[in-house]
């Protein structure tokens, strides 16, 4: 077998590396610390937002290989290797906020902002995707997460206006 | 909210899987795209002692739609599924059931042959490979040596949340069966909010003679019994009072209980409409030669199923 020798217990440490936002990190973890957990108490990247931990929410959302998952509903132990994006790598090299952070600023895509990097991270998935994203696709993508302050609205003109300032760049 | 403690494994190789699950019984659980799994974890509803990633076993990350029929290998994600233009073609029906499973961001961890072992009776492909006959082909490792068989849908759904297969079996593959010519499908469910488990739904095929008219047809119910339950809904289709006489068949044929979300009744009377709607659908693309279907297809299904998507979660 290629299992290690002696049986692995519950309360053995992993060593999970990973690619967050271009930069390699590591930690050790149990095997029980969730993706979510581990970004944000291991790797102290606190940007992801943990909500309703059971994966209805979507606050907790990353781009794991460029494509989102619920990060609460993944543990680390099974991505180790990975490539991960967190809302801590969508601003610009130079600090000034990315296309789909200013789109969220100006259109009033968020107010408390508890759910926004969810939010942040499937818009820019489906702007790469999708370049012109219509309003259909939008609340398609957009469909499992929950804002309980805008109302949604604002959030589809976000998206829209992102994908809008994705194209003057390229 | 923290899952209980519990030791990984990720074993490369199904034997080495199969010899994990043979070792731990009834102590291990599977894990592929956890997306049910791991809410049921978080919530401590269960809490194994030890998980068994299959994620690193090379060769169970495969698709083979031939001559209609869909196989699927045991790490494929839905989202692999729906992406696959080979897949649409040979199986639309698989294809829009799979688009009602939660939402795009769980599809693209969630894995087909886990929806079909975790067994959700709220669940869409349980219904759906019930409704086809269709088959997972489960492993063991017994005497030294790897067993496989294959088992039916009829037999794989044991009650909600538990299927017939034994603790160290694994689940490899699962075969949706081709539609037969001449026949037409649609899904309908009903969730109060977008993305939730369906209060009710079905999932329908119906089958035309060659002047249209339907000669047989079959419907799978999800969140109606604690497991798929399939009826033959030929006898609801004949003469002109085809609607009420479907309508009454279904509604008699069901037996749902009442819970938290929804009464007896109300499920019973939302499975018998819904039976209905799909009807309409199914029957419009049975009489659509295939070339055509993909226009019928976005034409019929548009306010519904083409960019809806209901199922699993929570």
């Amino acid at each position: 077998m290629s299992e290690s020798p002696r049986t692995p217990n519950p309360h053995d440490l992993h060593e999970v590396v990973v690619t967050v936002n271009g930069v390699t990190r590591s930690a050790q973890v149990p095997a029980r610390r969730l993706l979510s957990d581990m970004l944000r108490h291991d790797l102290r990247l606190t940007g992801t937002h943990v909500g309703c931990e059971h994966g209805v929410c979507g606050a907790c959302t990353v781009l794991l290989e460029g494509e989102p998952i619920r990060s609460c509903l993944t543990f680390a132990v099974m991505v180790d290797g990975a490539r991960i994006t967190t809302v801590e790598g969508l601003a610009d090299p130079d600090g000034e906020l990315g296309p789909v952070q200013r789109a969220f600023r100006e259109c009033h895509g968020l107010q408390c902002g508890f759910c926004t990097p969810g939010f942040l991270l499937l818009t820019t998935e489906l702007i790469a995707r999708s370049p012109e994203p219509d309003d259909g696709e939008i609340r398609d993508a957009l469909g499992g997460n929950l804002c309980r302050c805008t109302g949604y609205v604002n959030i589809v003109r976000s998206v829209r206006r992102a994908a809008e300032l994705a194209r003057e760049r390229t | 909210m923290k899952p209980a403690p519990f030791a990984y494994h990720r074993p490369g190789s199904v034997e080495d899987a199969t010899r994990l699950l043979a070792e731990l019984g009834d102590e291990a659980k599977v894990v592929a795209g956890g997306q049910s799994l791991v809410p049921l974890l978080n919530f401590r509803l269960a809490a194994p002692a030890h998980l068994v990633d299959v994620n690193g076993i090379a060769g169970l990350d495969w698709l083979d739609p031939a001559d209609g029929a869909v196989a699927v290998g045991a790490t494929v994600r839905h989202s692999r599924l729906l992406r696959d233009r080979e897949v649409a073609a040979a199986h639309p029906l698989l294809v829009e059931a799979t688009e009602w499973i939660a939402h795009p961001v769980i599809r693209n961890r969630g894995t087909v042959c886990g929806s079909l072992a975790h067994a959700d009776p709220a669940a869409e492909l349980p219904a759906v490979l019930a409704l086809l006959g269709g088959s997972v082909e489960a492993v063991a490792w017994r005497g030294g040596s790897l067993a496989s068989r294959r088992v039916p849908a009829a037999e794989l759904f044991a009650g909600p949340l538990q299927t017939t297969l034994e603790v160290d079996e694994l689940v490899v593959a699962a075969t949706f069966p081709a539609l037969a010519a001449g026949t037409g499908w649609a899904v309908e469910e009903l969730a109060r909010r977008h993305g939730d488990y369906a209060l009710a739904g079905v999932v329908l095929t119906v089958t035309v003679d060659g002047d249209g008219e339907p000669v047989s047809g079959r419907a799978a119910y999800l969140s109606c019994a604690p497991t798929p339950v399939v009826v033959d809904i030929g006898p609801g289709l004949g003469d002109g009072a085809a609607a009420n006489g479907l309508y009454d068949l279904v509604a008699s044929s069901l037996d749902p209980t009442d819970d938290i979300h929804a009464t007896a009744a109300y499920r019973r009377h939302l499975a018998a409409t819904l039976t209905v709607r799909a009807l309409d659908r199914a029957l419009a693309r049975a009489r659509t030669p295939q070339l055509e279907r993909a226009a019928v297809s976005d034409a019929v299904a548009a306010p519904t199923a083409a960019s809806s998507d209901a199922g699993a979660e929570r």
